[in-house]
């Protein structure tokens, strides 16, 4: 069995996964450490993983000319961070970077894809779930549009 | 009723004039952030400093200017200062904004329910504030610290515009330090040097350490972040009778008299600000009452 099998299955994203599809994108992943400060990956370049956050947060960040590099948003342990893997043309939009020094699972991108092809009900588990992420992320970027805090 | 029983009686406490303002002097105005300031106030003429409980409210009267209601931020266990923070929003928070050290101004109350701290001890304690909404919260927190024994485990999260915009940083970052709280704070939008979280206070409930089962959960701020903080409080278990929210409503009287703040049927003055999520869920999400 591979070593990182119990440890997915513990995490959130991926609790209740079949354990044969548990089996099946354990091929597809890989146990990293950064420092903080280090970029998991950089705005415009090719989206080819998505990461799974252990133990750390990471911040999503866009350079804006004038302003440096601006959080959107922090993303804590039991997270994910990366959607842009899963669809044309597959580029990141934003940078990740290390907040505090981060242990991840990270997966590959063009190796999930294929086995998500080839077996549409991974594929779906898999789909529903970051949809789930994604929603949540939205109705809070949609309630942060309001500016909650600011004089009425 | 027996002489002696009637001897033991205190005598009738002379009963103010809940319209009638108390003059206070200024003693210190600090500025916690760009638009919000703390002002400890006095009382005058060998007045006694009134007790409180955390979550109540004092109308204060900047004369000539007008009347508005502000929460007692200070410690209830302290009679020494009335602390009031407040944000310079209009006219009468922009005058008191700059009142100096000597004037005075009018205080009623304290009037308005209080946060349950007492009623809730053995419970873990979920303390959720927006921007200015820790104002209200903190006499909570000092009541919680001051009996820290009772409750289980407590948690603070806290949410504010940018990290200029957050509130009490000495004292947050002081909680933090103890081994016994939780205290996480989030910041909609931040550049340069801020470390710590970005994104709503609602996506700090998902992880906070608590048992959802056995929480209390007290809720202040903008309305739209309480009804989605209340949303994510329930999906995490918590009961929505062990939900607490503190409402804002225009206020005049501030005692029941003259059905300004009324909200559905609720006079926010009296049997408010801090009321049961259950009792006011149906009417958070309204566009106009
Ligand atoms: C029970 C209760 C407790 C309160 N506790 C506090 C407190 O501890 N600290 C504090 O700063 N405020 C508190 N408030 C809110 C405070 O009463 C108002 O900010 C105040 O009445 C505004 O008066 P003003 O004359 O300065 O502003 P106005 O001249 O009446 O209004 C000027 C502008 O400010 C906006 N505005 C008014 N009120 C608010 C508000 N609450 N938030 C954002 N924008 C507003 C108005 O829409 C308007 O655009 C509390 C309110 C209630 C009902
Ligand atoms: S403010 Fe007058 S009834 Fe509440």
């Amino acid at each position: 069995m591979n070593t990182l099998e119990p440890l997915l299955a513990k995490h959130p994203f991926f609790q209740g996964l079949e354990s044969e599809y548990l089996k099946l994108i354990t091929g597809c992943a890989s146990n990293i450490r950064m420092n903080a400060g280090e970029f998991l990956f950089r705005e415009g370049e090719d989206a080819d993983r998505f990461f799974v956050i252990r133990e750390g947060s990471v911040k999503l960040e866009l350079f804006s000319g004038g302003r440096g590099p601006v959080t959107i948003q922090t993303i804590p342990e039991g997270e994910i961070v990366g959607y842009s893997w899963l669809f044309p043309p597959y580029r990141w939009v934003f940078s990740g970077r290390a907040v505090t020094p981060v242990r991840l699972f990270v997966f590959d991108g063009l190796c999930l894809r294929g086995k998500c092809d080839d077996d549409p009900k991974l594929g779906y588990e898999l789909m529903k779930r970051f949809s789930h992420v994604m929603m949540g992320r939205l109705q809070a970027s949609r309630v942060q549009l309001l500016d909650l805090y600011q004089v009425r | 009723m027996t002489a002696v029983m009637q001897a033991r009686l205190p005598a009738p406490a002379r009963l103010r004039d809940p319209m009638l303002p108390s003059l206070y002097r200024l003693e210190r105005l600090q500025w916690d952030t760009r638009d919000t300031f703390s002002m400890d106030l006095l009382p005058q003429n060998g007045a006694d400093m009134p007790a409180f409980k955390p979550g109540q409210f004092n109308m204060v009267y900047v004369y000539g200017v007008g009347e508005i209601p502000i929460s007692i931020s200070g410690d209830p266990g302290r009679r020494d200062v009335l602390i009031h923070t407040t944000r310079a929003v209009g006219t009468v928070t922009r005058a008191m904004s700059e009142m100096k050290v000597g004037d005075t101004l009018g205080i009623r109350g304290p009037f308005g329910t209080a946060w349950p701290v007492d009623a809730v001890r053995k419970h873990d304690v979920v303390i959720i504030a927006g921007g200015i909404g820790l104002a209200p919260l903190r006499p909570a927190m000092y009541r919680i610290l001051a009996t820290r024994e009772h409750f289980g485990r407590v948690v603070l999260l806290y949410g504010a515009r940018t990290p200029g915009d957050v509130l009490y940083r000495r004292e947050l970052k002081q909680w933090r330090s103890e081994f016994d709280l939780d205290v996480f704070v989030t910041v909609d939008r931040a550049t340069g040097s801020w470390r710590g979280s970005v994104g709503l206070v609602t996506q700090l409930i998902g992880r906070a350490p608590f048992d959802p089962l056995n929480t209390v959960a007290m809720v202040c701020g903008p309305e739209v972040m309480m009804r989605f903080t209340t949303l994510e409080l329930e999906k995490r278990g918590i009961d929505r009778n062990n939900i607490y929210i503190s409402f804002e409503r225009n206020m005049k009287c501030g005692v029941g008299l003259c059905g300004h703040c009324q909200f559905g049927s609720v006079f926010v003055c009296k049997e408010g600000p801090v009321l049961r999520y259950s009792q006011m869920q149906h009417l958070l999400s309204k566009w106009e009452i």
